[in-house]
């Protein structure tokens, strides 16, 4: 089973990366964002079948470590395939 | 008093510590790698700073499920002293063991300088040499030293007195000019209810001795050095 994990700052927490990379876009010329924010991505292959208990696994890590629930959200997401390896061209 | 200076991959202060309490403390002191799960006869454990495991995933993370810090919970819970500094102030936060989270600074850079701290609780074995008020001079080395709490964290830790350390400036004034990193309040050292377990980001290690600089880092020491009772136990006063 494959798990996506997207770790992200909770709303109303200060994301200094996000306005730093949002400044360096507007200098490019894209000063049309109007908000930009930084999140974690983790993939997880587990040796388990039920997706069910997958996202339960999945869930108490997030808990216990990918997560620090003063700062963080995230969502769980089965996934029938990861994102495709291939770098952009 | 029976010091043990804990060893991550990727820990940096390690030796600074242990020279202080060794060449300067003149106390008996050992390494405690991370993979321990035994710290029986010791009566201060110190987390150094630096970058364990690589501060992969968030600074502290990985190292505050490790080991040592599951057998830190139990040291903790029979009555012996924490300090954290810098690396360590974050893995106290990352274990449970100090309430908040330290993260990114505000200003988006490494911060590597001198800082003033006025003292705000003298009733822990850390602090009980000091006067509130007083002003200390130590320098921080950090990245990621923001301390945030929710506003009801942040309400219990004024209630109940547990910030021990804030930015100010010479003068002792918390100011926002004296706040290098962002810090929630200027906070920059804050202690657990019962006044045993210490994080703070700067670096008291590397005031100890006139060459280095300052010595003020070296009062926190002597305080702890004071608070032993014969029986084992820490006078918080």
């Amino acid at each position: 089973m494959k798990v996506r994990v997207l770790v992200r700052l909770k709303p109303g927490i200060m994301d200094v990366q996000g306005a730093a990379v949002k400044r360096a876009l507007a200098g490019l010329g894209f000063s049309e964002i109007a908000d930009l924010r930084i999140g974690k991505v983790i993939d997880i292959e587990l040796d388990e079948a039920k997706p069910g208990e997958a996202r339960t696994r999945v869930s108490e890590m997030c808990g216990q470590l990918l997560a620090n629930p003063i700062l963080e959200d995230y969502a769980v997401e089965i996934v029938t395939d990861l994102a495709p390896r291939e770098v952009a061209r | 008093m029976r010091f043990g200076v804990v060893v991550f991959p990727g820990t940096w202060s390690d030796c600074d510590f242990h020279y202080v309490v060794s060449e300067v403390l003149h106390q008996p002191v050992r390494y405690v790698w991370h993979r321990e799960r035994e710290l029986g006869q010791l009566d201060c454990v110190i987390l150094p700073g630096g970058f364990s495991y690589g501060d992969y995933l968030r600074a502290g993370a990985v190292a505050g499920r490790s080991p040592v810090v599951e057998a830190l919970r139990d040291f903790v819970g029979r009555g012996g002293l924490v300090l954290g500094s810098c690396n360590g102030f974050q893995i106290l936060c990352e274990a449970g063991l100090l309430p908040g989270v330290l993260t990114r600074n505000e200003c988006l850079q490494y911060r590597c300088q001198s800082t003033h701290l006025v003292v705000e609780n003298i009733d822990t074995p850390f602090t009980r040499g000091l006067r509130a008020g007083q002003v200390l001079t130590m320098p921080i080395s950090h990245g990621e030293g923001k301390y945030y709490a929710d506003a009801e964290t942040l309400a219990r830790l004024k209630q109940q007195n547990l910030v021990v350390f804030r930015y100010a400036d010479a003068d002792g004034k918390v100011t926002k000019a004296s706040n290098p990193n962002g810090s929630l309040d200027n906070i920059a050292g804050i202690v657990n209810p019962e006044g045993t377990v210490l994080g703070m980001m700067p670096h008291p290690e590397r005031a100890s001795e006139t060459a280095m600089g300052g010595t003020d880092g070296l009062l926190m020491f002597q305080s702890l050095l004071g608070s032993l009772v014969e029986d084992g136990t820490f006078l918080k006063r």
